[in-house]
């Protein structure tokens, strides 16, 4: 059985990511995943310096998911190539860092510094933050924007490029294109979409921020089919996500047309949840007599 | 190390209105740590986050004691399981309690409400002079007597139908209470007026504070507190409730 796959030259031992934001630098969930286990580790999405993030309450859970609103607190790139590198580099598992920024300059900052760090295998750009006041969703929303930001980072950027994709978008394809138009090498989706819950008791919003990222299985069926839209759009590699919780989950996606898949809010509530995809899908492969499971990728008819 | 499992229900009763004690056998008992606390999940998997719930005794046995208020659909689930019923669990979460802080000592151990529950552990492992000071809404004095066990203890009704009317800090004055450290848990304006009283009398207070989370285990940021000095994790005064707390040095936290 092989379960390789391969995203703009990078191989990775099996499709089985994090999404960031929900696996912090690997160092969390350390204590419950091997993380040799997984093909790779997205971190926490990193600008040129420390983020504080929003007030709370940041989050709220919903019918079959959640809200969050953390506004992308992060220690910012220096502590990141200090400690969560390094931390990193112990695990036979490929690094993809997710970068943010406020503005064009902050990402290629970023971009550049990460550059200088071999052990970074590929540069996810996180162009779909819906609870940042500037930046992030500022670049996702228009496909104009997102050609822009996705050429000036491909000039400056040594690792391959992935642009994370929101789902809070009209015409998924349309994204798609742009950023594959612009040189991004690979496309991941979807983030959060923007949701909102009030608690009817106090009449307050349930999030400081009024509005947040809504994730977890609930949201499955909207992410099957942007990816399913996006990979119908281009050529280059998806990696699918929203709400996968365990090894038919993620083979779902890979029908859909992804190259590989990420675990996101499903890991707060199992933190063992990337283990049994990883697991499940072999599972899957045995039981439906795959060998490789490149075979699976699009293959839904 | 944390972990999740399945353990199982030894037996729970309702103790005062909507607030339940229940008995769990785990192996989670052993590394436990009073202030700590459990991620519990509830059947339903509508509802998918594990509910903080502080933990209010351990014992070696394989024991852990939770006592803990509903509040919704997921706690008010948990109050429906009789013994044997299995139960899934995260932990032993967060710092817990700087037990050492207190020995030999004059202490308060403080609890209001549902901060009440992992007092009770705390006062039973802290070797020092205890005055424990519980405040409640009314007279349903839940844990007073098993606190009794452990020192002296000083109670406060918000409705003055038991000790003293009002809150912990009115139980303090009335009784003209005195401690070189103080340990506390419970609503955040009680912890607010315990640490502005810490700060004037120059002592120590460690506080365990509360809010909504997610993963329960450090990496969603989402259960974050305001800080004086710099977190550690993002460097941004912004500490991680969940694992860098619960328990917080008063002064350390802006609240």
């Amino acid at each position: 059985m092989n379960t390789e796959v391969t995203i703009a030259g990078v191989t990775l031992k099996n499709p089985v990511m994090t999404a960031s934001g929900t696996f912090g630098s690997g160092m969390e969930y350390a204590e419950f995943v091997d993380l040799n286990q997984l093909g790779a580790v997205v971190t926490k999405g990193v600008a040129n310096v420390p983020w504080p993030g929003n007030p709370t309450p940041r989050v709220a859970e919903v019918y079959g998911g959640m809200l969050n609103a953390i506004g992308l607190q992060n220690p910012g790139i220096d502590v990141m190539l200090e400690r969560d590198i390094p931390f990193l580099k112990q695990y036979d598992t490929k690094i993809i860092v997710n970068v943010c920024g406020k503005t064009v300059e902050d990402y290629i900052e970023v971009v550049e510094r990460l550059g200088e760090e071999p052990a970074v295998a590929m540069l996810e750009i996180n162009v779909s933050c819906p609870n940042v006041k500037e930046g992030a969703i500022a670049f996702g929303q228009k496909a104009d924007a997102l050609s822009h930001i996705t050429k000036e980072i491909k000039r400056h950027a040594k690792q391959p490029v992935i642009m994370k994709l929101s789902p809070n978008v009209t015409d998924i394809g349309e994204m798609a294109r742009a950023a594959e138009a612009a040189g991004a090498d690979a496309l991941s989706l979807i983030n959060t979409i923007t949701g909102m819950k009030i608690d009817i008791h106090r009449r307050k919003f349930a999030i400081a921020n009024k509005t947040g990222g809504m994730s977890g299985p609930a949201i499955k069926p909207i992410a099957v089919r942007m990816v399913y839209q996006a990979a119908q759009a281009v050529k280059i590699p998806i990696i699918g996500m929203g709400g996968i919780a365990n090894g038919e989950d993620a083979v779902e996606f890979l029908l859909a047309g992804a190259t590989a898949v990420s675990v996101g809010a499903m890991n707060f509530v199992n933190p063992y949840t990337t283990a049994e995809v990883v697991e499940g899908i072999e599972e899957y492969m045995e039981r439906c007599h795959v060998e490789r499971v490149e075979e699976l990728i699009g293959a839904v008819s | 190390m944390k972990q999740k499992q399945t353990a199982r229900v030894i037996s729970q009763r309702e103790i005062a209105p909507d607030i339940y004690d229940m008995w769990i056998e785990t192996s989670l008992a052993a590394q436990a740590l009073p202030g700590q606390f459990l991620g519990v999940y509830t059947k339903d998997k509508s509802k998918l986050l594990p509910r903080p719930i502080s933990i209010c005794e351990t014992r070696a046995d394989n024991v852990i004691r939770i006592v803990y208020r509903i509040a919704g659909a997921g706690t008010g689930e948990f109050s429906g399981y009789g013994a044997e019923e299995s139960i899934e669990i995260l932990g032993p979460l967060g710092n817990g309690f700087p037990v050492e802080k207190g020995s030999g000592k004059k202490v308060f151990l403080m609890g209001g409400g549902i901060g009440i529950p992992p007092i009770l552990e705390l006062a039973r492992q802290m070797d020092a002079q205890k005055q424990i000071i519980l405040g409640y809404r009314d007279s349903k004095l839940f844990l007073k007597e098993d606190l009794e066990k452990y020192g002296t203890v000083f109670a406060a009704t918000e409705d003055g139908s038991a000790g003293t009317k009002g809150n912990v800090m009115d139980a303090v004055r009335e009784n003209r209470l005195e401690a070189d450290v103080i340990f506390a848990c419970g609503p955040m304006p009680m912890l607010r007026a315990i640490k502005k009283y810490a700060a004037q009398c120059q002592i120590p207070a460690y506080i365990s504070l509360e809010e909504h989370m997610a993963c329960g285990v450090g990496a969603c940021l989402g259960c974050v507190v305001k800080t004086k000095e710099k977190d550690a994790h993002s460097h941004v005064n912004n500490a991680r409730i969940c694992t860098d707390g619960p328990v917080f040095e008063a002064d350390t936290v802006e609240i």
